[in-house]
């Protein structure tokens, strides 16, 4: 097998040097009922070539977004990834190492987290970032939990623009956490009234702009509003590169901050791997869940990088940690570090442009067809079309014709009586062919 | 000054008058190594014994600090927030956590003055 | 024509090697600044064209504040991270025996096709007819994952141990409410043994976390377990193999003592890498339990991450795991993607652990792996795991101590530091000093049951050939700390990118980001 570099000369020697004449003699402790006698019934060794085969098979079964016209969005998106970054996190020393417990041979690893969270706090507009959590979800039942620790008070309001499996993943732990969660209803227009909810008895809000359904919200009186209670405020992203154009959450007033990053180094992977980001002003530092990469000096005085305030996290403070994550998202957040270094503030800035741009002319363009229309007062790379029909409907059948129209709706609120809207994502892969393609199918369809 | 006695859990307490001065002791310090944080209650809280009190944090530990008696806490070491060292340095003098009035002065005679408490660190070792 | 290029081909006498470079660099060794140290607000490595002329939706939420985040071009880049790397150490550069993290191998085709575009660029909310391919791979996973553990469900979504651990206690907290115990059973049993994620867990959905010590064997007794059980506990949190190396030999017993008091069994499957295909946990009288990916099924821990920590379950947790999951019909692969739905299919799903599906990148990576080994390679790496940590157990256990005797251990063996007492060198100063010798360090200072704990897990991707330098190297250290040679201990390292490193001071005035020096900002502003 050609993983295992002991031959059956080094195991019969091994066995003898350390005393007893059969394997199994390591196995003692395994009570001889249940050790099992046969093989799992599973299929036996392969080699390179028919491993290949046999995945490819599986992958041939997929369409991948490159290969259409593709403008489906909701919280993964398709953008271009420079070739340098998959080839960087390709490095042996980066992608085969370990969290960086021994600081003194994982300095690669630490100095780019040290530039990670200070590219998160930046884009953020907040004070510190951590070295990054699962993904956007996680991020923000995390969020949740940690401002009811500040708080200490236990009830969390969270906006019907949300992404619905955010608001699931919150509630899922709150109802875990004996918390309390308040969802409003899906608004596809962003008016929602929010501000009612909050009073004293309120831990947070929960609030996501660009929202679900794309529209960019004004966080300011509800940050206000917030802190005249004592609550805090949580703003949400699935899109972080809408931070290359709009006001960042912190500059609202937001207390808390979680996204995801996907979007900046990271292919879509049906889902995951991820990486969620998290910041927060400096007050709250205590209180993060993740780990931490802080400057120091080494013995001889040079700069170097080591984990910090790590008496937050479960393996020092176990049932009184801040979190129980260990393993995060590393490699993705290397992803993300490397191709935030391309871009720059000036690249990220044009690129989202690019995004917007594209989105401003599919939305204008399919406002014009009869008896669609896009919904948003304002959005970034993402927005809410109504159709005259059932969008899961003409979203398979648009997919017959090799375009991937978007999101229905309905696929994540199956009970918000919104089936015939459709959520379409524009990013700066999408070429006019593509939206001529889409416009003149969903015309041919309809 | 007043007399020293010690917890368990070494803290220590040293009484002037009605009112009492908690920290931790030296061989609390020396095992939880370069202390990098504290976190103090609140002035005016009232504690009961036993009562979670104060964390304090090395590089690689934390532990809690609990109320060797009870009372209200009539003033925090502030500046252990900038100077955290102290209670390495000088633990039963600079490094001192907060000052507790006593609610219950017979709470004392169960704690162990100096020569049981070295006899007490001897045994655990 | 004589040749007059001819110059020294021997080092000569050549100066001792402490000699200092005008640069600071050490040849391949280079310091290198932080991007925001050379990089430009203005350079960009990527080229867009600007957009043709449009009118902005932005609805006025445009940033006016500038981002403050400079750019590389890409050689500069290229450079900046290439030179970060060499300062890391991998699986890739040599042993890797971090105990509790399996540093196996991680097979280049596992990453090649994780990249094929069918699985890298496909997007969570296709159609599902789009994604046909995604779900049998996550089907496939799931099978294996069955087969070999003796359970009855996978939950695939959670993205870690961690999260795996939590996904399997929710789905427990679960299954206690459907019966009605939800306001009388919320203990938790977590030896003193067990991994910090243990009881964060439990107490991150407000169980009360009850310690269970550990006997003097290392093990669990299943009769302090009795006793500790009753009408108000929940389950046990059981690692198996345990964090000290040793299989829970009274597994059963434990199992049975838990069942009888009404609580469940979790097992933390951290070191299922030593019990693959010799033994399931479905046998053992496990209700739930994560398997991280990323350790037993080589999926890279890419500097601490991503992993993959999918949870099986017995029959009795099956219905309440967690949305979404896969159902193989007639029609082809269909995806469960709410607790709605999941009813209609009679489970009881607890919710959801995170958006989407999970992690797809790593389930192709588990999976070609798994392909790779098949049933009989599976057994046989977890036979030369635990063959090599009882190597290594063999050939030190003159020099070092070992806190539960000379016996069998499973693919880590624990020593602790009582061979060091009075020695003047510390657990931590011994790992240091072995990244001087080009070893990254065992895990240290865990399990906390042992002082001083130093477990290593040499995993079954070493040779022979490449155990006996290290046997070697550690005897050599061993040696070296008996003959009181200390400062080559609490010096150490001397030979990595940075020397020990001041781990107080980032503590008590922490630095999490870089703020440009003052002077630079008033001049940009
Ligand atoms: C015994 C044990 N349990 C749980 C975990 C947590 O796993 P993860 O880091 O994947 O969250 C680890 C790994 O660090 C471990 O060693």
């Amino acid at each position: 097998m050609r993983y295992l570099p002991l031959t059956p000369d080094d195991r019969a020697g091994m066995l003898a040097k350390i005393g007893v004449d059969h394997i199994d003699a390591l196995f003692a402790d395994i009570p001889s009922d249940r050790l099992l006698k046969h093989l799992p019934t599973l299929p036996l060794h392969k080699g390179e070539i028919e491993v290949e085969r046999v995945m490819g098979r599986m992958a041939s079964r997929n369409v991948s977004a490159s290969s259409v016209p593709f403008f489906v969005g909701a919280g993964a998106y398709k953008h271009h990834v420079p070739a340098t970054v998959d080839h960087l996190i390709q490095r042996s020393e980066f992608l085969t190492s370990y969290t960086p417990y021994q600081p003194e041979i994982a300095q690669g690893t630490l100095q780019y987290l040290f530039e990670f969270q200070t590219q998160v706090a930046a884009l953020t507009g907040m004070d510190v970032a951590n070295a990054s959590m699962y993904d956007g979800s996680t991020g923000c039942g995390e969020a949740v939990l940690m401002a009811h620790r500040i708080t200490k008070r236990n009830k969390a309001v969270l906006s019907g623009g949300l992404h619905p499996h955010y608001a699931d993943v919150v509630h899922t732990l709150s109802q875990m956490a004996e918390a309390e969660c308040v969802t409003l209803a899906p608004d596809v227009s962003g008016r929602e009234d929010i501000l009612s909810q909050i009073d004293g008895t309120v831990s947070c809000v929960v609030v996501q702009t660009p929202d679900f359904f794309g529209n960019l919200r004004d966080l300011r009186a509800i940050a206000d509003k917030c802190h005249a209670n004592g609550a805090l405020l949580i703003a949400v992203f699935t899109e972080v590169m809408s931070l290359g154009l709009i006001t960042p959450p912190g500059e609202m007033g937001a207390d808390i901050v979680v996204g995801e990053g996907q979007s900046i180094g990271n292919a879509l992977n049906f889902g995951g791997p991820y990486v969620g980001l998290f910041a927060t002003k400096s007050q709250y530092v205590r209180q993060m869940p993740g780990r931490l990469c802080g400057e120091t000096v080494d013995a001889d005085g040079t700069r170097g990088f080591v984990l910090t305030l790590s008496t937050r996290e479960q393996h020092i403070r176990r049932d009184k940690a801040t979190s129980n994550i260990c393993t995060n998202s590393g490699l993705c957040t290397l992803a993300f570090t490397i191709h935030m270094s391309l871009l720059g503030q000036t690249g990220l800035k044009r690129v989202a442009e690019i995004n917007h741009a594209n989105a401003v002319m599919l939305a204008d363009e399919l406002d014009t067809i009869k008896g669609v229309s896009v919904l948003n007062q304002s959005f970034f790379n993402e927005f809410a079309v109504r159709l005259p029909g059932n969008a899961s409907h003409s979203v398979e059948q648009l997919a017959a014709r090799h375009i991937m129209a978007g999101v229905p709706v309905s696929r994540l609120l199956p009970d918000a009586g919104l089936d015939d809207v459709l959520l379409v994502a524009n990013t700066e892969v999408n070429s006019d062919d593509d939206r001529k393609a889409f416009v003149e199918a969903l015309k041919e369809i309809l | 000054m007043g007399e020293i006695k010690y917890t368990k859990d070494h803290e220590y307490i040293r009484v002037e008058g009605d009112v009492a001065v908690v920290g931790i002791s030296d061989y609390a310090q020396s095992q939880l190594g370069d202390v990098v944080f504290v976190e103090l209650p609140k002035l005016g809280k009232a504690l009961s014994k036993g009562d979670e009190a104060a964390v304090v944090e090395s590089v690689k530990a934390a532990s809690e600090v609990y109320a060797p008696v009870s009372g209200e806490v009539t003033e925090i070491n502030s500046g252990l927030e900038a100077q955290p060292g102290a209670i390495n340095e000088d633990p039963e003098g600079t490094g001192w956590f907060m000052k507790v009035k006593l609610a219950d002065p017979s709470e004392l005679a169960g704690l162990m003055n100096e020569a049981d408490y070295k006899a007490y660190l001897a045994s655990i070792h | 024509m004589l040749n007059r290029q001819g110059r020294p081909t021997t080092p000569g006498e050549a100066a001792p090697s402490d000699h200092k470079t005008f640069t600071g660099n050490k040849a391949l060794s280079q310091i290198e600044p932080l991007i925001f140290e050379t990089g430009r607000l203005e350079t960009t490595g990527v080229d867009y064209e600007a957009p043709k002329s449009f009118t902005s939706r932005l609805g006025g939420f445009e940033r006016k504040s500038e981002i403050g985040l400079p750019g590389l071009s890409e050689p500069e880049a290229m450079r900046h991270y290439v030179r970060l790397s060499q300062k890391n150490y991998g699986i890739d550069t040599g042993l890797f025996p971090l105990g509790s993290c399996t540093m196996k191998h991680n097979p280049r085709v596992n990453e090649k096709i994780a990249r094929m575009p069918g699985f890298s660029d496909v997007h969570p909310l296709q159609p599902v007819s789009t994604v046909q391919g995604a779900l049998e791979v996550m089907h496939t996973l799931s099978h294996w994952l069955l087969e070999l553990t003796g359970m009855d469900a996978v939950a695939l979504s959670p993205k870690a141990g961690a999260h795996g651990e939590l996904c399997g206690m929710m789905a427990i907290k679960a299954a206690i409410a459907a019966k009605g115990e939800a306001a009388t059973r919320n203990v938790v049993l977590v030896p003193d043994s067990a991994h910090g994620t243990n009881p964060a867990t439990a107490a991150l959905i407000h169980f009360v976390v009850k310690p269970v010590p550990v006997r003097e064997d290392g093990t669990v007794d299943p009769a302090v377990v009795a006793s500790l059980a009753g009408p108000d506990t929940a389950a046990i949190m059981l690692t198996n193999p345990n964090t000290c190396g040793l299989f829970e030999k009274d597994v059963v017993a434990i199992a049975d003592a838990i069942h009888a008091a009404g609580g469940y069994f979790y097992a933390d499957g951290a070191n299922f890498n030593a019990i693959v295909g010799k033994a399931r946990p479905g046998d053992l009288g496990v209700d739930a339990m994560h398997i991280n990916l990323h350790k037993t099924f080589s999926t890279p821990h890419g500097g601490g991450g991503p992993g993959a920590g999918p949870v099986v379950l017995s029959e009795l947790l099956a219905p309440f795991a967690p949305v979404p999951f896969v159902r193989h019909t007639d029609d082809g692969m269909q995806l469960v993607e709410s607790v709605d739905e999941a009813a209609n299919h009679g489970a009881h799903a607890f919710g959801r652990m995170t958006a989407f599906h999970g992690q797809m990148g790593m389930y192709v990576r588990a999976l070609s792996y798994m392909l790779s080994h098949g049933a009989d390679g599976l057994r046989q790496a977890s036979e030369d795991a635990v063959l090599n940590a009882n190597y290594v157990r063999a050939c030190l256990a003159d020099l070092m101590s070992l806190p539960y005797g000379n016996r069998p251990c499973m693919h880590e063996v624990l020593f602790d530091d009582a061979w060091l007492k009075d020695t003047g060198v510390t657990t931590l100063d011994f790992a240091k000093a072995m990244i001087d010798e080009g070893y990254h360090p065992m895990t240290v200072y865990f399990p906390l049951v042992v002082h001083g704990a130093m477990l290593i897990e040499p995993t079954e991707s070493e040779s022979r050939a490449s155990l006996d330098l290290f046997i070697a190297t550690l005897r050599d250290l061993a040696m070296a700390v008996k003959r009181g040679e200390t400062e080559r201990f609490t010096g150490a390292p001397y030979h990595a990118p940075v020397r020990r490193m001041d781990e107080t001071r980032a503590a008590r005035s922490p630095v999490l980001k870089y703020t440009p020096p003052q002077p630079i900002l008033q001049a940009a502003e």
